[in-house]
C-alpha cells in the first residue's frame, strides 16, 4: 500500500509537469485528488490494516495528496501567469504611430508681439488705452502740434474720408484724447495700441495698414533719463538681457527733444554686419519729451507737467524678432505662416 | 544731403577724425547719416593719359586705334570704341593691370585684329551715375582740362578719392541742407573753427540799380529780392573741382554760370538764379502772383498753366521764372549769354511748396524754399556767387545790387533755466557745462542768476522755445552721458480693462478651439463692402483711394476671412479654421466720426478632425460651429443668455442659418455659407458666423459663485417624443424647462429620428430628462406628478405626443 501511495505520487506530479492548459491540470486534480481517485481508493483498504500501521499510512496518504496539490497550485500559477503574458503580448501596439490630432489654432503674430509688450508695460504701472481709427484732423494732427498746412500731413500721405476726418496715421491721437479726459490732472501712464493707415503701395517693406504701438507718460517730474530707463528695460525684456540701447537725437512734431532708440544688432554682437548696415545699432523706435504745445492743447499746466511718448511699429519688431522678410506676410494670413508663431516663449 | 569729406575740410579742420568717425559723431548728436560712400572703392590704376594718336581701326568701322602716352615711356596702343575720342585730348587710361567697379579688371587684348594695352574711360566706367555726367561726355570718355597733368591719378584729379556721406535731415534741420550750416554742426560737435568762404573782390564802377528795377507786388510771398549784375562772362565749362563737387553732391555740372548757381546753394543752402539779362526784354524785375490760367514755359520745355496759387518772376509783363522752382526757357542762361542777372531771394516756403506740387516739380531750389532759408545769408549767397562769376566765367561785378526789401529779420532771444534742464533732462549740469555747448554751437547768450538767455542764429531757424534749446543740450552733452532712471512718484495700478480682459479670453479660447488667428485690412471694395453685414448703413467712402479694392470701410470681417480661405485653399490648404477680430465701421452721417464696433467672426472649412491611419475623417459641419460658439459663451458665463434662431442671411445656405441673440437681442448670426457663394469662392462646404464682439463682452455678467454640490441622488427619466418634423427642439427644450422647473434640473436631446420608421411629416426628439430636489431624496410619485404635467405641456404646446 505504501508503495503505491508513492507510485500514486510520482505519477501524479508527472502528470502535472506534463500538463499544458488549466484544463488539463483540473482533469489532474479530479483524477488524483477527487473522491473517486486511486488515492481515496487505496485508503479505502486501510480497515485490512492494523491499528498501528492505520495511523502511519493516513498519515502518509495525506503527505501524498498535500505534495500533489501543492504541485497543482504551483503548476498553475505559472500556467495563469504565462496565459497572462500571453495575452499582454497580443495587445502590443505601434507606439510610433501618430496620434489623433487634437484641433490646435494661435494667435497672429502681431498679436503676439503686442500682447508681449502690453504685458510688459502694464508690469510697469502702465494701462491699455484704445481710441477710433477713422479720427478727427485735429486729434490726429492738430492736437499734436501739426497745425494745418504743416508739410508732414500731406493729403498723400493719409487716407481722407472729408477734409475733416480721416484714417488715423498713428496711434498718437490716444494720447491726445486721454490727456484730454484727465482734464489737466496726472499721472498718466498707458500703452496705446492698434491699426493704422497711410497712403503706401504694399510691398515687402510697406503696408497701407500697420499696427503701431505708442506709450505716454505724464507727470508732474517726468525726465528724459526716465525715458531712458524706461525703455532700456523694454529693449532688454523684448530682445534680450544682452542687448545694448542707445539714444540718438531725432525730431517729431510732437516731442521737444525727440529722440529715436537703436538696439546693439544681435546677429553681429555690434561689429556690424548686413542686417545692422555695418553700423552695429538697429532703430527700433522714436521717443522724446511731450511737446509744451501738446500738454497745454490738452489742457496740462507745461510748467508744472511734463511727459514722455514713444511709439513703435510691431511688424519692425517681428520682422527682426523673427526674420520675417516681407510686410504682406502679415495680412496675407497663410496658414503655413501663421502655425509657426504656435510657440510660447 | 550728401556732404563731401574733402570739401568740408574747406571749411572745418577735420584732421585726425576719419569719414567713418564724423559720421557717427554726426548720427549721435542729430543727425543720422545714412551712409558713407567711398568714392574710388574697387577702383585703381586710372592715370591721365594723352591721345597722341587716333587713327581709324583698320577693321572695324566704330573703333578708333589710339597712341597713348601714359606717362611710362613710350605711347600704348589702345583700342577705344568711344565716338568722342580724338587726338591731342587728355583722358582717363585704365593701364594694363588696373581695376574698376564690380572687380573689371584690364588685361592686354586683341580686339579685331589690333592689340589694345588698357582702356580710356567713361565717367560711367569710373562707377559715376549716368546722370550726374555732363551731357557732353554722358555718351563717351570724359575729357581732362588740357592741363591734366599726363601719368597722374586721374581718380585724385576728379576728386574721386573722397568719402561722401549721405544726410538723413530731419524737417527741423534744414539748416544742414548747406555745406556751411554741416560745417556749423561738425565745428560744435569737434568744438572747432569754422572758416568762411572767400568773397572779396573790386566791382567795376557801374551799377547794378542803374541796369534794373526790381518792384514787388506780393511782398508777403517774396519779402526779399536782389539782384547782383555781371557783364561781360565767358560762358564755358566750370573748373574740374568745382564740377567733380557738384557731382558728388548728385548735380549734372552743365556750364560756368549754372554751375556756380548750384554750388552756391549747395554751399548757402541758398538757391540762386541767372537769366541772361539781354534776354529778359526789360529794365524791370516784377514779382507778382500769376493769374489764373496764364500760361509760361519752364526751361525743361514744358509748357506750364499757372494760377494765382503760383508766384511767378517777370519782366514786368511776361513771366520769366516761376519763383523758387524753375526758370523759364525764355530767358535761360546760353552759350552766348554775355550779361546776366542774378537773383538772390527769399520765398516764402509755403508758396514754393504748392507750385512744385501742383507741378510736380521738386527740386534742389524748391525743397530749400520750404523748408525755409536764411534770411540772413541771401545777400552773402548772391555776393560769393557774384565773386566766382568773376573768378571763374571772366565776368565784371556791378557795384551794388538792386533789390525790394521788406524783410525784417528778428533773431530768436529765448530764456531757460538751468533748474529746467536738469529736470526735464534728468542730469546734474552746470551752468558752465550750458554756456560751454552754446558756445560751441556759435549762439550768443547771456547769464543771470539761474537762467540762460540764448540768441539763436538765423540760420537755425528751428529754435523757438525752450525745450529747443534743452534739446541742443540734451544732443550735445550727448544722449549716452544721460543717466537712466524709471519715473517715480504716485504709483498706477497696471491692468487690461474688464473688456480687453474678456477680448484675451475669447481669442485664446478660439485658438484652444483649433482656430488660427487672422489679421485683415479694413479697406475693401464696394462689392464686398457690406456683404454679410449686421447693420446696414452707408458705407464710408476714402476721398482719395489708392484703387478701387481699397476704397471703402469694411461693414463686416467674413468678406476678408473667406478672401484668407480661398487663398489658402489655392494653396493646398482646403482645411482651414480661422478667426478674427476687429473693428467694422458704421456711418454716423458725413460729418460725425462713424460708429466704430469691434465684431468677430469665423470661418471654417474642409475637414475638422481627421486621423488618416485610422480611417477618420470628419467634415465640419453646423454643429461643430455651434459648439465653438457655446464653449466660448460658457466661458463668458452667457451659456444660458444666448438663443440660436433659425433665420435667412443673405449669402447664407436658408435652411442651415441661425440668428444669435444674447437676452433676445440679435448680435450675429452662425450657419453655412449658401452654396452658390461657396461655389464662386471654390470652397468645400464652410461654415462661418460673425457677432457683434462688443455686444458679448460688453454684456454685464454676475460674479462668480460656487453652487453646493448635490448631496442627494437625482432621478432620470428618457422620452421619445413625436412631433411636426418644422417643429424645433429648441420649442420644446423651453416647454420642458419651463414646466418642469423646479425640481427639473436638465434636459438634453440624446436622439433626433427622422427616418421611414416615421409617420410621413413626423419626427421623434429624444429626451433625457433630470430631476432633483438639493435637500431631500425624491420619490418616485413626486417625479411622475411633474413629469406627468412636462408631458401634458408638451402635447398641449406643441402637439408632441410620446412615441409608442
Amino acid at each position: 500500500m505504501q508503495e503505491r501511495l508513492r507510485e500514486l505520487q510520482q505519477e501524479a506530479i508527472q502528470k502535472v509537469e506534463q500538463s499544458a492548459s488549466l484544463k488539463e491540470l483540473n482533469d489532474i486534480r479530479v483524477a488524483y485528488l477527487g473522491k473517486k481517485g486511486p488515492i481515496t481508493e487505496v485508503l479505502r483498504g486501510m480497515g485490512k490494516l492494523s491499528a498501528e500501521e492505520r495511523p502511519v499510512m493516513g498519515a502518509l496518504a495525506n503527505e501524498v495528496r498535500e505534495a500533489i496539490a501543492a504541485k497543482i497550485e504551483a503548476k498553475q500559477n505559472e500556467l495563469e501567469e504565462a496565459a497572462v503574458l500571453e495575452k499582454l503580448a497580443s495587445e502590443s501596439i505601434d507606439v510610433t504611430l501618430p496620434g489623433r490630432p487634437t484641433k490646435v489654432g494661435n494667435q497672429h503674430p502681431l498679436t503676439k508681439i503686442i500682447e508681449e509688450i502690453e504685458d510688459l508695460f502694464i508690469g510697469m504701472g502702465y494701462e491699455i488705452a484704445e481710441g477710433p481709427e477713422v479720427e478727427q484732423d485735429y486729434y490726429n494732427f492738430e492736437a499734436l502740434n501739426l497745425p494745418k498746412g504743416h508739410p508732414a500731413r500731406d493729403m498723400q500721405d493719409s487716407f481722407y474720408i472729408t477734409e475733416e476726418i480721416l484714417l488715423r496715421t498713428h496711434t498718437s491721437p490716444v494720447q491726445a484724447r486721454t490727456m484730454e479726459k484727465h482734464q489737466g490732472k496726472g499721472p498718466i501712464k498707458i500703452i496705446c495700441p492698434g491699426k493704422v493707415y497711410r497712403r503706401d503701395n504694399d510691398d515687402a517693406t510697406h503696408s497701407h495698414q500697420f499696427m503701431q504701438i505708442e506709450g505716454l507718460v505724464v507727470g508732474e517730474n517726468i525726465r528724459m533719463s526716465d525715458l531712458k530707463g524706461t525703455l532700456e528695460v523694454f529693449a532688454k525684456k523684448m530682445f534680450g538681457q544682452d542687448r545694448e540701447i542707445r539714444l540718438r537725437p531725432s525730431f517729431f512734431p510732437f516731442t521737444e527733444p525727440s529722440v529715436e532708440m537703436d538696439i546693439s544688432c544681435k546677429m553681429c554682437g555690434g561689429h556690424g554686419c548686413n542686417v545692422c548696415k555695418h553700423t552695429g545699432w538697429i532703430e527700433i523706435l522714436g521717443a522724446g519729451i511731450v511737446h509744451p504745445n501738446v500738454l497745454e492743447m490738452a489742457g496740462y499746466d507745461s510748467k508744472k507737467y511734463t511727459g514722455f511718448a514713444f511709439g513703435m511699429g510691431p511688424e519692425r519688431i517681428a520682422m527682426l524678432k523673427y526674420g520675417v522678410d516681407d510686410i504682406r506676410h502679415f495680412y496675407t494670413n497663410d496658414v503655413r505662416f501663421l502655425k509657426q508663431f504656435a510657440v510660447e516663449e | 544731403m550728401f556732404v563731401s569729406y574733402k570739401w568740408l575740410q574747406e571749411y572745418v579742420d577735420l584732421t585726425g577724425v576719419s569719414a567713418a568717425e564724423l559720421a557717427e559723431k554726426i548720427t549721435k548728436s542729430g543727425i543720422e547719416v545714412e551712409g558713407v560712400e567711398v568714392l574710388n572703392e574697387g577702383i585703381k590704376g586710372v592715370v591721365v593719359g594723352h591721345v597722341v594718336v587716333r587713327e581709324q581701326h583698320p577693321n572695324a568701322d566704330k573703333l578708333s586705334r589710339c597712341q597713348v602716352d601714359i606717362g611710362e615711356g613710350e605711347p600704348v596702343q589702345i583700342i577705344c570704341g568711344a565716338p568722342n575720342v580724338a587726338q591731342g585730348q587728355k583722358v582717363a587710361v585704365a593701364k594694363v593691370g588696373a581695376v574698376l567697379p564690380g572687380n573689371f579688371k584690364i588685361k592686354k587684348a586683341k580686339l579685331r585684329g589690333e592689340e589694345s594695352n588698357g582702356m580710356i574711360c567713361s565717367l560711367q566706367e569710373l562707377g559715376m551715375e549716368g546722370k550726374i555726367v555732363p551731357k557732353e561726355y554722358a555718351e563717351g570718355i570724359f575729357v581732362f582740362p588740357a592741363d591734366a597733368e599726363v601719368g597722374t591719378d586721374a581718380l585724385e584729379l576728379l576728386n574721386r578719392d573722397d568719402e561722401v556721406l549721405e544726410l538723413g535731415l530731419t524737417p527741423n534741420r534744414a539748416d544742414c541742407l548747406s555745406m556751411l550750416g554741416v560745417a556749423y554742426e561738425v565745428a560744435a560737435i569737434l568744438g572747432r573753427e569754422v572758416k568762411l568762404p572767400d568773397t572779396a573782390l573790386e566791382p567795376i564802377s557801374e551799377k547794378a540799380a542803374d541796369y534794373v528795377e526790381i518792384n514787388v507786388d506780393a511782398k508777403e510771398d517774396s519779402p526779399l529780392y536782389v539782384a547782383k549784375m555781371i557783364k561781360n562772362v565767358k560762358i564755358g565749362p566750370s573748373p574740374l573741382w568745382m564740377q567733380t563737387r557738384l557731382m558728388s553732391a548728385g548735380i549734372r555740372p552743365h556750364n560756368n554760370v549754372v554751375d556756380i548757381t548750384n554750388y552756391i546753394l549747395l554751399e548757402y543752402g541758398q538757391p540762386l538764379h541767372a537769366f541772361d539779362y539781354d534776354r529778359l526784354g526789360s529794365k524791370e524785375i516784377l514779382v507778382r502772383r500769376a493769374n489764373d490760367g496764364e500760361k509760361f514755359v519752364t526751361l525743361d520745355d514744358v509748357e506750364r498753366t499757372l494760377s494765382s496759387d503760383h508766384l511767378v518772376i517777370t519782366n514786368g509783363t511776361e513771366p520769366v521764372a516761376l519763383a523758387g522752382v524753375m526758370g523759364g526757357a525764355n530767358s535761360e542762361v546760353t552759350s552766348d549769354t554775355t550779361t546776366v542777372l542774378l537773383e538772390a531771394a527769399y520765398f516764402n516756403g509755403a508758396i514754393v511748396r504748392k507750385a512744385s506740387k501742383d507741378h510736380g516739380l521738386r527740386s534742389e531750389a524748391s525743397a530749400r524754399f520750404e523748408k525755409g532759408v536764411d534770411p540772413n545769408r541771401v545777400r552773402a549767397a548772391g555776393e560769393r556767387a557774384a565773386y566766382l562769376m568773376a573768378k571763374y566765367a571772366g565776368g565784371e561785378v556791378l557795384e551794388g545790387e538792386a533789390v525790394a526789401d521788406t524783410l525784417t529779420v528778428e533773431p530768436a532771444v529765448v530764456s531757460v533755466t538751468l533748474e529746467k534742464i536738469n529736470r526735464v533732462l534728468g542730469t546734474d549740469l552746470t551752468m558752465k557745462d550750458v554756456e560751454e555747448i552754446f558756445a560751441r554751437l556759435q549762439f550768443e547768450t547771456s547769464v543771470e542768476d539761474d537762467t540762460i538767455t540764448v540768441t539763436a542764429p538765423t540760420r537755425r531757424g528751428d529754435i523757438k522755445i525752450e525745450e529747443d534749446l534743452i534739446e541742443e543740450v540734451a544732443r550735445l552733452y550727448g544722449y549716452d552721458n544721460i543717466p537712466k532712471t524709471l519715473p517715480i512718484g504716485s504709483s498706477t495700478p497696471g491692468k487690461l480693462s474688464e473688456y480687453q480682459k474678456k477680448r484675451r479670453v475669447v481669442r485664446a479660447y478660439l485658438e484652444g478651439a483649433g482656430l488660427y488667428q487672422a489679421v485683415t485690412y479694413s479697406l475693401t471694395s464696394e462689392e464686398k463692402a457690406a456683404q454679410f453685414a449686421l447693420e446696414k448703413r452707408d458705407t464710408i467712402h476714402l476721398a482719395m483711394p489708392m484703387s478701387e479694392d481699397r476704397s471703402i470701410l469694411r461693414l463686416s470681417i467674413l468678406p476678408q476671412l473667406l478672401e484668407v480661405l480661398k487663398y489658402n485653399n489655392a494653396r493646398q490648404n482646403d482645411s482651414l479654421a480661422v478667426y478674427e477680430t476687429g473693428n467694422i465701421f458704421l456711418a454716423n452721417g458725413k460729418d460725425a466720426l462713424p460708429e466704430e464696433r469691434e465684431h468677430l467672426a469665423a470661418a471654417i472649412t474642409g475637414l475638422w478632425h481627421s486621423h488618416s491611419w485610422q480611417g477618420e475623417k470628419k467634415p465640419v459641419d453646423f454643429f461643430v460651429l455651434k459648439g465653438i460658439l457655446e464653449g466660448m459663451f460658457a466661458k463668458l458665463g452667457l451659456t444660458e443668455r444666448v438663443t440660436y434662431v433659425q433665420a435667412q442671411v443673405d449669402g447664407m445656405h436658408p435652411g442651415r442659418t441661425a440668428e444669435i441673440l444674447l437676452d433676445g437681442e440679435k448680435i450675429g448670426f452662425a450657419g453655412q455659407l449658401h452654396p452658390s457663394v461657396q461655389k464662386g469662392l471654390d470652397l468645400k462646404d464652410t461654415y462661418v458666423f460673425e457677432l457683434s464682439l462688443k455686444a458679448v463682452l460688453g454684456a454685464e455678467t454676475e460674479a462668480l459663485k460656487y453652487q453646493a454640490i448635490p448631496r442627494y441622488p437625482s432621478i432620470t427619466r428618457d422620452i421619445a417624443l413625436v412631433v411636426n418634423r418644422e417643429t424645433v427642439s429648441g420649442t420644446l427644450w423651453e416647454i420642458i424647462t419651463n414646466t418642469g422647473a423646479p425640481l427639473l434640473k436638465e434636459a438634453t436631446v440624446f436622439d433626433l429620428y427622422e427616418g421611414d420608421k416615421m409617420e410621413a411629416g413626423k419626427k421623434s426628439l429624444a429626451f433625457s430628462l433630470k430631476y432633483m430636489d438639493p435637500e431631500r431624496t425624491l420619490t418616485d410619485e413626486e417625479v411622475t406628478k411633474v413629469h406627468n404635467r412636462v408631458l401634458a405641456a408638451l402635447e398641449e404646446q406643441a402637439g408632441a405626443v410620446l412615441r409608442g
